[in-house]
């Protein structure tokens, strides 16, 4: 975030209060975050107590709180393919891989035979992400070692993948009673929803293990360009390789988590479409598709605008079919609001339309 | 060479005045060019004097921001490539833009096929393309594929295609530059046919022997100014040098003796960094072999693509080498990778600055940190404070301009990202440093700069190959030169009095039995 304030002792408090404003609009979160802001306030504004947040029985409880618990599937899909997109590929399998890693989960526990003790929930969820990491793992070696193009590659498992899930299920929607597993989608702690905790976790854990480290760095100058890179040293294969899966797991994390509540493994339809709500997460956070430069905080604002978006057209009571339009226009717009060339010609407007002035500034 | 006596005739190309302005810098600044009918004129100066961007306001490419171009008596406003073309002016570059899977006769007569009716009259087009070959006295199956031959016969097609819509004007951009002897020979002989015809020909190229064999008058151009135009014939040599480098001739003769004096070195007791045994790649470098010492400069000489910049990668280890031995300090190297080699302590500035070096997106800081941070690998960052103190040197030691370690690299200029990226390289306390034309496309002062900064280098006994299409450059350095050509290593020169510019262009020439 800019913390820094302009402090230009001679300019007047109205042209400071402008070139605070310029400077805030540069960074890259400044448009998505207003869009978060617009959206919240306009649902406030239509159903008076939206941005309420009380305390029932313990656990926080309102529509912002729902908002925060739909928003943790986004994001954990949303940093695994934004690593993945910052060195210039693209994960298209997340979908599908959260459609196998709950059905490896349910299956194991309805198979078990003692779906209510917490040991079996744990080794489910256990079985479930070791399956995910695996399926990354085969995703980056077709990628990095295989030379396949990623959108090619892990096309493979987004639709052979639902495929698996349903073996794995025998075709048949596997449902299970067990409610250790439940609660990691639908319980509290401290007070606070599960899955709000375990996205808040993990982003914590991979900004840190991104930004602390020279991971980062690294992953954005194979992004920006990878023979450079190459020539300076940097292990592209396997920094490669290391992201597609982290973003297998991740899917894996996020197929539990969303699909505990309903403890229901529906193979055809967990996960459907999800990898592009990832990928349209990531961009509304700023990052672009072409790789390079990334920002993990923009996925969480981007996630968060997802599903306030979803929960504001319940909120307007517009037809729930609708929600895929809005979706692209709110992307429309924070594209071109965050889009250089239009900056840039903005920017040359307003500074035609400043120069006359200029003196007049000088003298005050 | 028989100079005809061409002062008389109206000239068909005018420019005067002409300016060019990118963002910050004045490219071009009030520069005249005249070309005259039947006439070779040599377009001269050091790189970013401007050359490329009179060529491009000529044919169209950028619009000029002030000044003049009037092609045969007509004032023209060229608006885009296609403007010049129909005002008779056409272009051969130093890439063949050709299609390699098209016939010979297609790509000369692209555009301009015969027709009937809504069809191409192919018999009548294969017609027309052997005439046009026959005029430049080329002899060739116009059905063969053009990939076929050979990339000189590939530019003479090129120049028979230019010569298909009756171009008054004809500009070749480094023609010569990968060609060899032979080959020049036959380009020049089909220019001398051309200017027999009065076709009016400007010509680039390094080669100062060829300047001298093929052009009438020349154009000197000096950081975007016009220095003078001169025939040929009486402009000495060492005076044009002196003209497009901006210094007396007596400065010149004397860094020549100054540098000399430096590289009386004897190579007694010390210890070779690397040796390369019989080390090559198939299609790109024939086995070579090579011994670096400790302090030294050695300069490589060679055309574009006798495969100097192949030797280095083999060294570097940015390609596998097929064959041979390589040694560095001591150990023998199984297979060299970019990695393992800097963790020997050999480092690798590729000549391609934006497609091998920068990364344009990153800060000068990230960039500079990005070879040292990928020897540690990824998880253990280089401490901030470290890093800091080293980004702060370099900037300080190479003077890199803007000194701002978080400027963004793309938005510095050709010099200063290659001090960027030399700071990258010498920021892994490198023991050998391989320099592939690290002076290319930046101005005088920075390559000044950078010369001075091997030398340096090199005295505190760090081992530099440093390789330039400059011969006087690599000269001027190295205290051994080793000949390219045709991707074979022809020979290797001890620097000294005696040896010259041409000295190494004869090496070069020279058949590879002689070695």
């Amino acid at each position: 975030m800019t913390g820094t304030v302009a402090t230009e002792t001679t300019t007047s408090p109205s042209a400071r209060l402008r070139e605070t404003f310029t400077r805030l609009s540069r960074h890259g979160l400044f448009w998505p975050v207003v869009a978060l802001v617009v959206l919240l306030l306009a649902c406030g504004i239509v159903s008076p107590g939206f941005l309420d947040v009380t305390v029932r029985d313990g656990h926080l409880f309102g529509q912002v709180v729902d908002i925060l618990r739909q928003s943790a599937t986004p994001l954990l899909l949303a940093i695994g393919m934004c690593l993945v997109i910052a060195t210039g590929g693209i994960d298209l399998s997340v979908g599908a891989v959260m459609a196998i890693s709950l059905a490896v989960s349910l299956t194991y526990i309805a198979e078990s035979g003692s779906g209510t003790t917490v040991a079996t929930a744990l080794t489910g969820l256990a079985l479930g992400l070791v399956v995910a990491l695996a399926i990354g793992l085969f995703n980056g070696f077709l990628v990095t070692v295989l030379g396949i193009q990623p959108f090619i590659a892990t096309l493979i498992l987004m639709i052979a993948g639902r495929g698996i899930a349903m073996l794995i299920t025998k075709g048949q929607i596997t449902t299970v009673t067990s409610p250790p597993f439940k609660a990691i989608g639908a319980g509290y702690l401290f007070g606070i929803p599960m899955p709000v905790i375990i996205a808040g976790g993990v982003f914590t854990l991979v900004a840190l293990l991104v930004r602390g480290t020279a991971l980062g760095m690294l992953l954005e100058s194979i992004g920006i360009n990878r023979e450079a890179s190459r020539l300076a040293g940097v292990k592209s294969r396997n920094i490669t390789w290391f992201v597609y899966a982290l973003c297998g797991l991740l899917a894996g994390l996020a197929g539990i988590v969303y699909g505990a509540p309903t403890m229901a493994a529906d193979a055809n339809n967990v996960g459907l479409m999800k990898e592009l709500d990832a990928i349209m997460v990531v961009v509304l956070g700023g990052t672009k598709l072409e790789g390079g430069k990334f920002s993990l905080a923009g996925c969480v604002v981007g996630a968060l605008i997802l599903s306030t978006l979803e929960r504001a057209v319940v909120i307007f009571h517009l037809p729930t079919q609708v929600t895929p339009l809005f979706k692209a226009l709110i992307l429309i717009v924070v594209c071109i609001a965050g889009s250089d060339r239009l900056r840039a010609r903005a920017g040359l407007v307003r500074r035609a339309r400043r120069t006359p002035a200029a003196p007049v500034e000088v003298a005050a | 060479m028989s100079t005809t006596s061409t002062t008389a005739t109206e000239p068909v190309v005018r420019m005067t005045g002409i300016t060019i302005e990118f963002p910050g810098v004045k490219a071009l600044d009030g520069v005249d060019l005249t070309l005259r009918p039947g006439e070779v004129h040599a377009l001269m100066g050091e790189n970013g004097a401007g050359k490329s961007t009179l060529i491009k306001a000529l044919t169209g490419v950028y619009r000029i921001d002030a000044g003049e171009i009037t092609v045969a008596d007509v004032g023209r406003r060229f608006d885009g490539p296609a403007d010049a073309q129909d005002a008779g002016v056409s272009t051969v570059y130093q890439e063949v833009n050709l299609a390699p899977n098209l016939s010979v006769a297609e790509n000369i007569m692209l555009g301009h096929e015969v027709r009937l009716g809504p069809f191409v009259n192919w018999p009548a087009t294969r017609r027309a393309a052997r005439t046009h070959l026959a005029r430049l006295g080329l002899d060739l199956d116009p059905m063969s594929m053009l990939g076929s031959h050979s990339i000189a016969i590939q530019q003479l097609c090129a120049i028979a295609r230019a010569m298909v819509v009756d171009a008054k004007v004809l500009i070749l951009d480094e023609p010569t530059s990968s060609l060899d002897k032979a080959e020049v020979a036959q380009l020049f002989d089909v220019m001398r046919q051309l200017r027999a015809d009065g076709v009016a020909i400007l010509f680039v190229s390094h080669f100062l022997d060829q300047i001298y064999e093929i052009t009438d008058r020349l154009t000197v151009l000096r950081n975007g100014r016009l220095v003078g135009e001169y025939l040929t014939a009486e402009l000495p040599r060492l005076e044009l040098v002196s003209k497009m480098v901006g210094r007396a001739s007596e400065d010149l003769a004397d860094i020549e003796k100054a540098a000399r004096r430096t590289t009386t070195h004897d190579l007694e007791g010390r210890q070779p960094v690397l040796q390369a045994l019989g080390l090559g790649r198939d299609g790109t470098v024939e086995p070579f072999d090579l011994e670096l010492y400790e302090g030294e400069i050695v300069g490589v000489a060679g055309l574009l693509g006798s495969g100097r910049t192949e030797v280095a990668r083999l060294l570097y280890g940015a390609d596998r080498a097929d064959h041979g031995t390589l040694t560095v300090r001591g150990a023998a190297v199984r297979s060299a990778t970019p990695l393992g080699s800097l963790q020997r302590g050999v480092a690798l500035a590729s000549e391609d600055r934006k497609k091998e070096g920068i990364i344009g997106d990153l800060t000068v800081r990230e960039n500079i940190a990005l070879a040292m941070q990928a020897e540690r690998g990824a998880w253990r960052k280089v401490p901030a404070k470290e890093l800091d103190a080293t980004v702060a040197r370099y900037i300080e030691a190479l003077s890199i301009h803007p000194a701002n370690p978080d400027a963004l690299i793309r938005n510095l200029s050709g010099g200063n990202q290659q001090k960027v990226l030399l700071a990258r390289w010498l920021a892994t306390a490198p023991k050998l440093l391989l320099l592939d034309e690290p002076t290319r496309g930046i101005d005088v002062g920075a390559k000044a700069e950078i010369q001075r900064l091997v030398a340096e280098l090199a005295s505190e006994g760090m081992s530099v190959v440093f390789i330039s299409s400059e011969l006087e450059e690599v000269l001027r350095l190295s205290h051994r030169v080793v000949v390219m050509r045709d991707r074979q290593k022809v020979g290797e020169l001890t620097n000294g009095p005696d040896v010259t510019a041409t000295t190494v262009l004869e090496t070069i020439a020279a058949s590879g039995s002689a070695s």
